[in-house]
């Protein structure tokens, strides 16, 4: 007689439920087997200092990739969100992108928030031919064949935001922004751009990443007396900027401010009180009225907590996996380099509207807005761009 | 440069100096008494401010009309979780450290690490809005056309509470007599009765308890992140270093040096030029007296 010992019985009853789990499979269609499921790899920082921004977007695309299984899934198969943290370092952003790529098998990534980890991954997508989806606004001076870019480029709410300052609110111009290349190449950007209609830039200031201390900058604001400012100071430099603007008595009702960087999402930690009538420009706002914003509002909602705000990076992340969906459906196939050769023309009815994935470059044709903040943290739009935006990520300056 | 502009630039350079000195008061405690190289010194402070937040909720949910006074309730409040955390922080982690410089120097950042991302799992990667009371928004105008933030007046005013206090309790109380006792020979102040494990112990905790104030103020004019710290702990190890550890004195003139020439230079330069000359100014004169503007002399 043969004696059960632990090991024999872990092994028979491992290979026991093995078979129970298969034949279950089996017999349930409804579950979803290796064979009828398609990776898809979610890769941002969940950890780090750009957490901050940049973990609310993996919120956006789970709901989309939810909302995708839910009516049929990519060409009858299942999404599987493959989730990795880049933790705010852009060396281990390359690493999980090779993993996804290479190990995972993944058949596109949605990631990314900052340039710099863009640009670390670049090498891992080029290698294994994979394709990014990258939802976040940024400066423009990029086009890569592995990349579609589903946020404004600099030019796309740039010249947009200078014009109707320039239309509404006068035209001398203050610019702020943090030291590195987005606030740099916009103020690149705006700069002829104010020049063309008549204006002049009357100061232009740099303050290094994270800083707090704004009081010299706003005395170098108050000599000037510019009718608008143009922003483009990023992360916590711009709640000490928001709050420090207010307690020197330049606040949104006595003076003219407009950022391309403050959504909705960095107004929770400005503090509301602290952004009032300040503008923003953004392809979307979580005021927008129509009935495919409604939609994803009350879904995100319901799904997150009715606290949460909505901000232009995270609807971008959400349209990023249905471009991809349609990506993969014109072309017919999950491969990436088909995906990316499909793409170009593909239009999409986000939640900001009208999306169209640009014929060449990569970029996605859509419309900008600009909204003025609320005290409860929304924006109220007062402009909105009357056709859809070209994405130019090379303009000539 | 008019008159109105130069005046407030003035003020801005006194603003920036009660805040580095608050901000670094906790450290020259905590460094330059004690020898600790604390890198969670920054995440102390976040603490404070997290404080801060939770206190403004409470009174936002339990008790709104009093909201104009929170600040006050909060003060104390970063203070004393701070002080309490500093202290069981001491007794289990840092004093196996001491003598270890270089150990310290990991552990500590480590734990630096540890805080921010508890940080972040307890109250979410974004950042927190702590509102302001609402009789410290707005300017004060002495004059028409000078505008002096009252965030600012009320720094600079409670920063000189703090300063005069701190220099009282370690001069003139018995407590602080002690504390200076152990820090300038630990053997003989042990040989004399002194409990120095206790002394050790306090003194770390009344350095993480400064830090709190400063983060629980900080709120109001910065932002309240699980990376707010780190913004703040360069800032600080330079003010005491260029100070001179060992001397709160020198901290506050080493303060006040660097916010006067910070505010001046970034008013004739770009922000970036201005701090890239601030930290030249320290090295070249850390290269001619390294031990700081104020060394205390000594025969070790």
């Amino acid at each position: 007689m043969s004696r059960i010992d632990r090991r024999n019985f872990i092994k028979t009853s491992g290979s026991l439920l093995a078979i129970g789990a298969a034949s279950g499979a089996a017999l349930l269609p409804g579950l979803a087997s290796a064979e009828d499921s398609v990776k898809l790899g979610l890769l941002h920082s969940l950890s780090g200092t750009i957490a901050i921004a940049e973990a609310s977007l993996v919120d956006a695309e789970k709901m989309a990739i939810e909302e995708i299984n839910a009516s049929g899934g990519v060409m009858g198969k299942k999404i599987e969100a493959v989730i990795e943290d880049g933790a705010s370092d852009n060396a281990v952003f390359a690493e999980k992108a090779r993993k996804l790529l290479e190990r995972d098998k993944v058949a596109a990534i949605v990631g990314c928030y900052t340039s710099a980890s863009r640009k670390a991954v670049l090498p891992a997508l080029s290698k294994a031919n994979g394709l990014l989806y990258y939802p976040t606004y940024y400066e423009g001076q990029e086009e890569d064949k592995h990349v579609i870019y589903t946020s404004q480029e600099a030019t796309q709410s740039v010249i947009a935001a200078i014009e109707w300052m320039a239309r509404e609110k006068g035209k001398t111009f203050f610019f702020v922004g943090s030291d590195y290349i987005y606030p740099r190449t916009c103020n690149k950007i705006a700069k002829p751009t104010v020049a063309r209609l008549g204006g002049k830039v009357v100061g232009e200031e740099y303050a290094p990443l994270g800083h707090t201390e704004f009081s010299s900058i706003i005395n170098k604001i108050k000599a000037a007396k510019p009718d608008c400012i143009y922003s483009t100071v990023v992360g916590g430099s711009n709640v000490a900027f928001y709050k420090q603007l207010r307690a020197a008595g330049l606040d949104g009702a006595k003076q003219t401010l407009l950022s391309t960087v403050v959504s909705e999402n960095e107004i929770e930690g400005i503090g509301k009180d602290n952004a009032v009538g300040y503008y923003a420009c953004m392809g979307y706002f979580q005021s927008l009225k129509n009935p495919a914003n409604e939609r994803f509002v009350k879904a995100f909602k319901a799904k997150y907590g009715q606290e949460r705000a909505i901000g232009d990076p995270m609807e971008c992340a959400y349209n990023s996996v249905y471009l991809w969906k349609a990506g993969v459906e014109k072309a017919k196939s999950f491969d990436p380099v088909k995906v990316a050769a499909a793409s170009g023309g593909i239009q999409l009815d986000a939640p900001e509207g009208l999306v169209r994935v640009h014929a060449t470059n990569h970029h996605v044709w859509k419309k900008v807005r600009v909204g003025k903040a609320l005290p409860d943290g929304q924006f109220e739009i007062v402009w909105e761009s009357p056709s859809l935006i070209e994405p130019n990520p090379f303009p000539k300056v | 440069m008019n008159l109105d502009i130069a005046a407030m630039q003035v003020f801005n350079g006194i603003s920036l100096f009660t805040i580095l000195l608050l901000m670094s008061i906790g450290l020259a405690i905590v460094f330059g008494l004690m020898g600790v190289i604390n890198m969670a010194h920054g995440e102390l402070m976040a603490l404070g401010a997290y404080m801060t937040y939770l206190t403004s909720v409470a009174f936002e949910r339990y008790a709104p009309h009093w909201m104009g006074v929170y600040l006050f309730v909060a003060i104390p409040f970063a203070f004393l979780v701070t002080f309490a955390f500093g202290y069981v922080l001491e007794r289990g982690f840092i004093r196996f450290f001491y003598n270890r410089p270089l150990d310290t120097l990991l552990a500590t950042w480590g734990l630096s690490l540890i805080l921010q991302q508890t940080y972040r799992s307890v109250f979410g990667a974004q950042e927190v809005s702590v509102p302001l009371p609402v009789w410290l928004s707005g300017a004060w105008e002495p004059i028409q056309g000078i505008q002096l933030p009252l965030t600012r007046l009320f720094i600079i005013g409670l920063t000189l509470v703090v300063a005069v206090g701190v220099y009282f309790l370690l001069n003139r109380t018995r407590w602080g007599l002690r504390v200076r006792a152990v820090m300038q020979n630990r053997a003989m102040s042990g040989a004399v009765g002194i409990n120095t494990k206790q002394v050790d112990a306090m003194t770390f905790a009344l350095g993480s308890g400064l830090a709190g104030i400063a983060g629980c103020v900080f709120t109001m004019i910065g932002s309240t992140n699980p990376g707010t710290g780190q913004i703040y702990i360069v800032d600080s190890f330079i003010v005491v270093v260029f100070g001179g550890v060992q001397s709160l004195l020198g901290t506050a003139f080493s303060a006040f040096t660097i916010a006067q020439s910070q505010t001046l230079l970034e008013y004739l330069m770009s922000g970036s030029m201005a701090r890239v000359t601030i930290l030249l100014l320290v090295i070249v004169v850390l290269y001619f007296r390294p031990n700081g503007l104020f060394a205390t002399k000594s025969r070790s």
